[in-house]
């Protein structure tokens, strides 16, 4: 336990220092490399802040409206056979289709639960760990212009949902 | 998608508050859920301009090129239909290296430029090969070192241990993976005769 906290707390200190140094190494500029860099993420964050901001308000009101509670309920029944938290189905069902929903749903869990409680740290590695599969098929099947996928969305999709297993799995033994 | 999903929940949730559920809770959250979205790409702005800063840094250097060699023998078991293509090969490769390290943004054009590749080998233009259906699941499965967003996520939150999550991350991105490639292999052999 302690170790994969260790592990978890060095990886990224690691990465900087790693790419800092073969940045002198191979004598490059490395702070104005990094400034460019850094200028492009204030683009990204502004870019995405309208989305974000349209989603909030969709899943605040889908939460403060009681609708939310109620499909979890509905489904609840079914889903305690199979152990699956009830909380985490929106961002499980939204996260193949949307990086920018899924995201919001994700904050709104983590804000409402804690984001060190086994719920939020689920929410956490769940997005941590999967990808906006539908996007992303859609990307590389239409540049090349081909339409027969051979059922790949199948393959992608159960990828995802092994991800999101094993992620609440993990998250039960870790926290 | 969204233009789809956003209006099916203003509907769903709108309606619904009107007529069952309470309409002052909703008007105040429409105003706190803009405010968090506000909240939220403030705090976001510190950690993702700082990683793509550093991954700037990265993509300057040849470290990308140097990592491609660790990827050789897995690249071998994953597309033997491209063991004669070294070229299709390192486009494959640098593409993953660049997801693996959260370079999204040079990972999606390199990729594309492997798709490419891959398309002029291929006999039957309107049909996947197997190479790239293998490629695609792979892009599809997320493999990241550091999972920049939730963590800055997980920060702007208050959270004690933010980076607590990336050994839990790399196991279930793992696992994910080899079920997608076992489900690739899978599908290939089912769909191989029906062209």
């Amino acid at each position: 336990m302690k170790l994969v906290n260790f592990i978890s707390n060095l990886a990224m200190p690691l990465i900087i220092l790693i790419i800092v140094i073969y940045g002198l190494k191979e004598k490059k500029n490395v702070f104005d490399d990094f400034l460019d860099g850094a200028k492009e993420g204030l683009g990204i964050v502004i870019n995405i802040l309208p989305t974000l901001i349209g989603l909030f308000v969709a899943i605040g009101a889908l939460r403060s409206s009681g609708i939310l509670d109620l499909i979890i309920n509905i489904l609840n029944p079914l889903l305690s056979i199979v152990k699956f938290p009830t909380e985490l189905m929106p961002l499980a069902m939204l996260r193949p289709i949307s990086g920018s929903s899924s995201i919001a749903i994700a904050t709104d869990i983590m804000r409402n639960y804690g984001t060190d409680t086994p719920l939020g740290m689920m929410a956490s590695v769940i997005m941590g760990s999967t990808e906006t599969t539908l996007y992303t098929i859609a990307v590389y099947t239409s540049c090349v212009k081909i339409k027969k996928t051979r059922y790949i969305l199948l393959a992608a999709l159960t990828a995802d949902i092994v991800g999101i297993i094993t992620s609440i799995i993990v998250c039960q033994f870790f926290v | 998608m969204l233009n789809i999903v956003w209006p099916i929940f203003i509907i769903l949730s709108f309606s619904y508050a009107i007529f069952f559920g309470d309409i002052n809770l909703l008007n105040s959250e429409i105003f706190k859920s803009t405010e968090d979205a506000i909240n939220l790409s403030i705090n976001l702005l510190g950690t993702i301009c700082l990683w793509n800063g550093i991954m700037q840094v990265a993509s300057k250097t040849s470290v990308i090129d140097k990592l491609t060699g660790f990827l050789k023998p897995i690249i071998r078991y994953l597309f033997p239909e491209l063991r004669t293509k070294p070229k299709i090969q390192k486009e494959i490769s640098m593409n993953m290296i660049a997801n693996i390290l959260g370079l999204g943004n040079a990972a999606t054009p390199l990729g594309l430029k492997a798709m490419k590749s891959m398309q002029e080998e291929n006999p039957q233009k309107d049909r996947l090969t197997d190479s790239m259906a293998m490629f695609i699941v792979i892009n599809t499965a997320s493999i990241q070192i550091i999972p920049t967003t939730v963590i800055a996520i997980r920060n702007s939150l208050g959270s004690e241990n933010p980076t607590a999550i990336v050994f839990p991350v790399w196991i279930a991105t793992i696992c994910a993976a080899i079920c997608g490639i076992i489900a690739v292999k899978i599908l290939i052999k089912v769909t191989q005769n029906d062209k």
